[in-house]
């Protein structure tokens, strides 16, 4: 059996672990760790992908059962869960600061949807994007995408520095 | 390879708290962990061919994609169409895993992408498509990711719970791409009088490809309530490419459908001459070394 504090330990190990791509944050930061249960003897932590491609869930899976392994937690099931789909906006607020701190802008809140998904036909936003370097609200978005799927490129007005932008999604 | 070489390689692979920094590129079921049965009612024979289809569609597309890298005008384009092709393979990993799951004969994403013959992908021409220039390219996009888009959500809402969360993702991932086709059709159209032309021969080669997406496909109708029927797509569709081709300042092009081959198309497994070479170049690696892992 897995005991109370038993879980509550893994669950400590389990949020502990990093993103990958985004290193400075852990699975709990980013939101994506979605929950750790026992099932008798068995441990169950339960992931989601922020995108379908993204490449390292598979990493997180290995590095979570070589963790809980290292605490002493020998069956440890990971599972993917789909639905509902990572939202941008399960990032926490302590994720949010360290994104910040390493230079890159946190998401706004992604849209709320109903019906038929509206057409963007240009490059302006609603909401700026703020410099996480100097503040500066003048910034320009060079690229939609960036070096990673979550990621969008900008650029600073005042400062000048190009920095990243998590994309609301 | 020397034993030293070999030993190398071993202590890369080994269980590190670095491990994932140098080593593990292999890949594991993508629907791993998530209830693979299918509900009651669903015709899973019916289920496997439109997973299938779905799948093979973002796999092609994908890997046409993948085929303009380091071949792009700018860094932040290759960067883009990277990531596009990355969530379209994303896609297709988890529609081929669904197919075979429906399918119940033990056949893998894997076996599914590589070591079918090109009669037996489902994949709409469109998919397959060589852009001969960066206004097909993002005119094909454009075509591409609105038709999915729509489609996608309204499979979000489908009987078959697995294929309702993969699309319910995917609609996100769509909408990034059909906003960033958009932008460049607009921008090459509504820009220079050679870029507007060039824009405008692209939709004109793109256009006959389109009409293959709305056609009636059997398997829809095995599918009530799991499926959606392709021809309820095109009025959405429809005034998505009518916005953007108005701000582009391009008119619709009036071109015939592609012709059917016997009636048939891709959804029949007929493709047309590019899909050989570009199956050719997807399998080989596969097909070189069956079941090698790395």
């Amino acid at each position: 059996m897995v005991t109370a504090a038993g879980l509550a330990a893994a669950r400590v190990v389990a949020a502990a672990v990093p993103d990958p791509e985004l290193p400075m944050l852990t699975v709990a930061d980013l939101g994506i760790l979605r929950g750790v249960a026992a099932e008798g003897e068995r441990l169950v932590v339960t992931i989601t992908p922020t995108y379908s491609g993204c490449p390292a869930l598979r990493e997180i899976a290995h590095d979570l059962r070589h963790r809980l392994a290292a605490s002493g937690f020998a069956e440890v099931d990971v599972r993917t869960a789909l639905a509902p789909a990572w939202s941008s906006d399960w990032i926490t607020a302590e994720g949010r600061r360290k994104l910040r701190e390493a230079g890159i802008a946190p998401p706004h809140a992604a849209p709320a949807r109903s019906g038929p998904v509206p057409l963007t036909l240009t490059g302006t936003r609603r909401e700026a994007v703020v410099c996480p370097r100097c503040g500066s609200a003048a910034t320009t978005r060079t690229a939609a995408f960036g070096a990673t799927a979550c990621k969008a490129l900008f650029r600073c007005e005042s400062c000048r520095e190009p920095f990243e932008y998590v994309k609301e999604l | 390879m020397t034993d030293d070489e070999f030993a190398a390689y071993q202590s890369l692979s080994e269980e590190t708290e670095d491990h994932r920094w140098a080593f593990g590129t292999g890949f594991t079921d993508p629907l791993e962990g998530i209830d693979a049965s299918v509900p009651d009612g669903v015709d899973a024979a019916a289920l496997t061919a439109y997973c299938l289809a779905l799948g093979d569609d973002a796999l092609i597309y994908s890997h046409r994609l993948q085929q303009w890298m380091t071949r792009l005008p700018e860094l932040e384009e290759e960067t883009a169409l990277a990531n596009v092709a990355l969530d379209l393979l994303g896609q297709a990993r988890m529609l081929l895993a669904r197919a075979g799951q429906a399918e119940g004969r033990g056949r893998r994403e894997d076996d599914l992408a590589f070591f079918r013959d090109e009669h037996e992908f489902r994949s709409v021409r469109l998919a397959e498509h060589t852009d001969a220039d960066f206004a097909e390219l993002a005119g094909r996009l454009l075509v591409f990711s609105a038709w999915r888009l729509a489609l996608f959500g309204r499979l979000a809402g489908s009987a078959d719970p697995v294929l309702a969360a993969i699309a319910a993702k995917g609609v996100n991932e769509l909408t990034y791409h059909r906003d960033y086709a958009a932008q460049w059709v607009i921008r090459l159209g509504d820009g220079t009088p050679l870029s507007h032309d060039r824009m405008a021969a692209a939709l004109g080669v793109i256009w006959p490809l389109a009409d293959e997406l709305f056609q009636a496909d059997p398997m829809t109708d095995r599918l009530p309530g799991v499926a959606a029927d392709p021809a309820d797509l095109r009025a959405e569709v429809d005034a998505v490419l009518d916005e953007v081709l108005a701000a582009a300042t391009l008119d619709r092009p009036h071109a015939a459908p592609l012709a059917r081959v016997a009636g048939r198309s891709g959804r029949d497994g007929v493709h047309t001459e590019a899909f050989g070479y570009l199956l050719a170049e997807l399998q080989s690696v596969a097909r070189a070394h069956p079941d090698a892992t790395w």
